[in-house]
């Protein structure tokens, strides 16, 4: 079968690496499979025609049901052969076949046979394969040769016992749990990597119980473990115990710190490392003990292990970003990597090179990268801009040198990923360093004369007109963006045609120069630049309401784009024109949360679940459609539905709060979970004497709600309007309960009234909050001007860190915040938060929040908010007050 | 289970980026289509690295990866982004001696393919599941080559007819084919 292949090859030969699995086939070996049947086996083709089959598996080749079922019933018939070689075989295929079921049953008793056998591999084996392809039901049969084997002798034995409860621990724990003796008696096996598996079962066996262990840990510290494996193992359970009693002790020393600095001393290098990272990776470390770990770090930067330079090199970088200080003795040698050949390492030391340097060391360092820039792949580049701009928020006082060694990188070859970062630092930089603007656009005027990427081109012309008109003298950059409308492609021509009409719009004695310009556009090729040559010209041109246009030409857009399509995309040409207020404002959060998904388990078959709904519309819809709450107005915001039953119980409700103007509604999401059950007429009885300007005007009951169907019922209340009322509502579940019969579906015609108590529901201050972001924080605040701003200094009182504090005062405004200041940067004492909303009537906020830790845990914070509404602005102070 | 050293996934492959032996233990690739574009993104981002004398290592798409090279053959290991470095090297380590040590010593793609029950058994040996099973190259190649011992005497122990068996055998083999 295999002729022609051979044939083909035959000319070059010589040159044809020869392989024993050239011009394999899969038919051909299936075929040849049929010796499996021999009544005389022969033991080593067996072996040659497993080995092809795996081959095959490997190179990625699958059987279908049938080929593998036929593969898996020939290689059972193999245990009649006592050829150890291929019965080694037969295990590894039998585990890459993994068979149903049913199939498994046929190998069962050959295995266990294998697995009381005296031959310790056939013992090891067969476990393992037993393990891996049987379900729980046999467990139970084989529970007791399990635990034998896990206190064999042999250590080969043991360990495959011990590793297969590992396994199986994830599917009947409740098996394996009954083993702990046993495992317990392993921990104190001479055999090294029998001690690592049974402490790795032991502990995962235990692991909910923190008690227990607590007590292993403290009593294997004390102990010797003698396998480097598993005294890595107990490093991690260590410091595990460190995190989760690091509360209960706030003073005095960290229990167990000593075995940490004690194994920094282990022979073994991993023990070292591993105890040298869990050093510095415990909450707030002090600089006193960071001491040792750095100098074993230190030692192996100097290595001439590739590996344990990386590892050291990756942990200082990591200390580095909250204790710069501890790392600056690691300098020199850090400075001797960046000539590493591992260019991994290099950029990780310069990038840890720039997090310590002090600002005298600046411009060496920056010699230095620009010889190293020249010969590292673009992803490595990325980085090191990244650190670099850190660096130059970092010293402004640097950023002569930094800015010019950035427009030096943009000048040379580079992919779009690089150059994009290049131009995103100096964005930044000329943002938030004013000294450095004037510098930094003209470098992105130059760079735009010689720009391949048309994205890059028009971001940059944008950001031009923003802070060009504000420079001392914006008419140099006219000529480097009029350029662009001759010699760019059609998008970068339009884009380049707004930025001119916006220094005319913004600086008075340019216009009728700009205006010059802009007529001369109006001869161009493409539509979209006409068109926008004429717009500006007839808008900025005409006398009168100036400072209108402007907001309309170039003010943001308050709402938020994907919104504002899908509005245009429901939008029926009709005598009503479209309104740009109908847009709902609410940022959807989903698409993050979604985000974060993929990366974790695949869902295997079908694609994934269909995205639900924009809930915003569907709820506008599912309201507008009850005539009780019709006349409410315009839905400003619906909440996330907060649960008011714990998980499992018999009726599960959640509440999603929809705040209109002069009025909230409550909507009841029920599900029942009782198949023998038919609720009727369901309402929910709210009690809201805790809610004083809340009254009850409306409700709407559930006629019926069977098992397993969601159904939903409402209670609404009138509120004054526009004002942020709060207040505390219990809620009582009523119903008539009717018996259903299960074999039938059918429901009796006797109910009975009945009552579930329901968790209580506040209407907070949140929920009068939109959260909608903003773009550009900076000018968005500069914009609202300080005339109804607030600042006010607020104790916080002791907290577990900053993290926890930020999201607390995040969650209590219900606002968006904005370019990632929510993140909290892990040990750092104070941080910027930066939020934005609109507040119930439609009222602009941006808040400003400052942080900082002082003392051991007491946080303080310095509240600014800005809006457009004085009332406002103190009603948020109001909020974080009473929170 | 996430606080146990785990391993990724273990691979073979030749000078060209071809598979020689693999073996995954995470569903990070769940098709065959991912695993490859998994190795090619490896081998094209390590391979005009000089990774003949000791082990080199790099971090990629939040992995971190250490190999080995000899002759035409490409050794892997792949481990979490958070995993030590030095005990996955300790894998890498135990696989390249393994395989030296069960080829004898004539360590390239052509000895690999000949003998790739081998180096599957090997593999088998070193990680079960991602959890480590052996990193000690004696041990290993004990378990695999030795057929009818005491578990645990390392291949060095072999008696002399043991070991002019498998030789003799190896060399019949060669010849038929």
């Amino acid at each position: 079968m295999a002729q022609p292949f051979l044939k083909k090859d035959d000319d070059h030969d010589d040159e044809v690496d020869y392989s024993p699995f050239l011009g394999i086939e899969k038919g051909a070996v299936l075929q040849e499979a049929r010796v499996f049947n021999d009544p005389q086996l022969d033991p080593r083709r067996c072996s040659q025609v497993i080995t092809k089959l795996l081959y095959l598996l490997n190179q990625g080749e699958t059987f279908t049901k049938v080929e593998a079922t036929e593969v898996f019933f020939a290689v059972t018939k193999l245990f009649q052969s006592r050829d150890l070689g291929l019965r080694r075989m037969v295990y590894v295929i039998i585990k890459e076949l993994s068979p149903s079921a049913d199939e498994v049953i046929i190998v069962t008793s050959s295995l266990m046979k294998d697995m009381t056998s005296k031959t310790d591999m056939y013992r090891a084996n067969a476990i393992r394969v037993l393990c891996q392809i049987t379900d729980g039901t046999l467990l139970t049969q084989i529970e007791r040769y399990l635990k034998q084997a896990i206190v064999d002798k042999n250590p080969v034995v043991a360990s495959a016992a011990l590793v297969s409860g590992i396994h199986l621990l994830q599917t009947n724990p409740e098996i394996v749990k009954r083993w702990s003796n046993e495992v317990q008696e392993a921990v104190q096996s001479r055999a090294a990597l029998v001690q690592f598996h049974a402490l790795a079962l032991l502990h995962q066996i235990r692991q909910n119980d923190r008690l227990a262990v607590n007590k292993l840990v403290s009593s294997l510290t004390r102990g010797s473990v003698r396998s480097p494996l598993a005294q890595c193992l107990l490093i991690r359970y260590t410091s595990q115990v460190i995190r989760e009693s690091a509360s209960n002790t706030q003073t005095g020393d960290r229990p167990f710190y000593d075995f940490l600095e004690g194994c920094l001393r282990h022979k073994a290098e991993m023990v070292i490392f591993e105890a040298a990272r869990a050093i510095t990776e415990l909450n707030g470390v002090t600089s006193r003990e960071l001491t040792s770990a750095i100098t074993v770090l230190q030692l192996f930067l100097s290595s001439t292990k590739p590996v344990l330079r990386f590892a050291a090199v990756r942990t200082l970088n990591k200390v580095a970003m909250t204790h710069p200080i501890a790392v600056t003795n690691c300098n020199i040698d850090m400075e001797s990597l960046i000539s590493d050949q591992n260019r991994s390492i290099a950029t990780l030391a310069i990038t840890t090179l720039l997090k310590t340097g002090n600002e005298s060391s600046v411009d060496r360092l920056m010699k230095q990268i620009t010889t190293f820039m020249s010969d590292i792949a673009d992803e490595f580049k990325i980085v090191v801009i990244e650190a670099i701009r850190s660096l130059c928020l970092k010293f402004p006082l640097k950023h002569r040198s930094l800015m010019s060694f950035l427009s030096n990188i943009l000048r040379e070859e580079g992919g779009f990923e690089y150059k994009k970062a290049i131009v995103d630092s100096i964005v930044i930089l000329i943002r938030d360093i004013p000294e450095a603007k004037e510098s930094g656009l003209l470098h992105l005027c130059e760079f735009i004369e010689d720009c391949e990427f048309t994205y890059l081109s028009t971001q940059i012309l944008h950001f031009l007109g923003i802070e060009g008109p504000k420079t001392s003298d914006p008419s140099k950059y006219i000529r480097y963006i009029y350029n662009r409308v001759h010699l760019e492609n059609a998008t970068v021509r339009a884009g380049a045609v707004s930025t001119l009409a916006k220094f005319g719009a913004m600086v008075d004695s340019l216009k009728p120069r700009i205006f010059v310009l802009l007529r001369r556009c109006l001869f161009d090729t493409d539509d979209e630049v006409r068109d926008r040559a004429t717009l500006y010209l007839n808008t900025l041109g005409a006398d009168g309401a100036v400072e209108d246009m402007k907001e309309f030409l170039f003010g943001s857009l308050d709402i938020p784009l994907v919104n504002f399509e899908r509005s245009l995309k429901n939008y029926e040409p009709s005598e009503e024109s479209f309104d740009i207020n109908s847009v709902p404002k609410e940022v959807k959060i989903q698409a993050l949360a979604e985000k974060k998904a993929p990366g974790k388990k695949p869902t295997g078959l079908g694609g994934p679940p269909p995205a639900p709904p924009s809930t915003i519309d569907a709820y506008e819809k599912l309201l507008s459609s009850i005539p009780e709450f019709a006349n409410f107005g315009k839905l400003f915001k619906s909440s996330a539905p907060v649960e008011l039953t714990e998980a499992e119980t018999e009726y599960a409700v959640n509440v999603v709060k929809h705040i209109f103007d002069g009025h909230v509604v409550f909507q009841y999401n029920c599900t029942n979970t009782i198949p023998e059950q038919l609720l009727e007429n369901v309402t929910v009885i709210v009690d809201a004497s805790e809610a004083e300007e809340f009254a009850e005007v409306a409700s709407k009951p559930l006629r019926s709600l069977p098992y397993d169907s969601p159904g939903q019922t409402f209670v609404a209340f009138e509120k004054p309007e526009g004002v942020p009322a709060v207040g505390k509502f219990s809620n009582m579940l009523r119903f008539i309960v009717k018996e259903v019969d299960p074999s039938t579906g059918e429901a009796e015609d006797d109910g009975v009234e009945d009552e579930y108590q329901l968790e209580e529901l506040e209407v907070v201050a949140a929920d009068y909050m939109l959260k909608v972001g903003v773009s550009n924080f900076r000018n968005a605040w500069e914009s609202m001007g300080p005339d109804c701003e607030r600042v006010d200094e607020y104790d916080l009182g002791p907290r577990e860190n900053l993290a926890e504090a930020v999201n607390a005062v995040i969650n209590l405004l219900g606002m968006q915040p904005c370019e990632g200041t929510e993140v909290v940067p892990s040990n750092s004492r104070s941080h910027t938060c930066l939020l934005s909303g609109v507040y119930i009537g439609n009222v602009k906020v941006l808040v400003r929040l400052q942080f900082g830790i002082d003392g051991p845990k007491d946080v303080a914070m310095k509240l600014a908010v800005r809006s457009e509404d004085e009332a406002v602005s103190d009603a948020i102070h109001e909020i974080v007050a009473s929170g | 289970m996430e606080l146990c050293p785990l391993v990724k996934n273990i691979l073979l492959l030749d000078s060209e980026g071809k598979r020689i032996a693999v073996k995954y233990y995470s569903d990070d690739w769940p098709t065959n289509a991912a695993k490859e574009a998994f190795e090619k993104a490896v081998f094209a981002k390590t391979q005009k690295t000089n990774a003949r004398t000791d082990a080199e290592i790099t971090m990629f798409d939040n992995y971190v990866v250490v190999y080995k090279f000899v002759q035409d053959l490409h050794f892997f290991v792949t481990g979490g982004e958070n995993e030590n470095e030095i005990i996955l090297a300790a894998v890498l380590q135990g696989f390249y001696d393994a395989v030296g040590l069960l080829l004898r010593g004539t360590v390239d793609k052509k000895e690999a393919l000949e003998n790739l029950d081998l180096i599957l058994l090997c593999l088998d040996e070193i990680v079960d599941g991602g959890i480590i099973l052996e990193t000690d190259a004696n041990v290993i190649t004990g378990k695999v080559a030795s057929h009818s011992m005491d578990a645990g005497a390392p291949l060095t122990e072999q008696t002399i007819t043991q070991a002019l068996a498998t030789a003799r055998e190896h060399l019949t083999r060669s010849l038929l084919k």
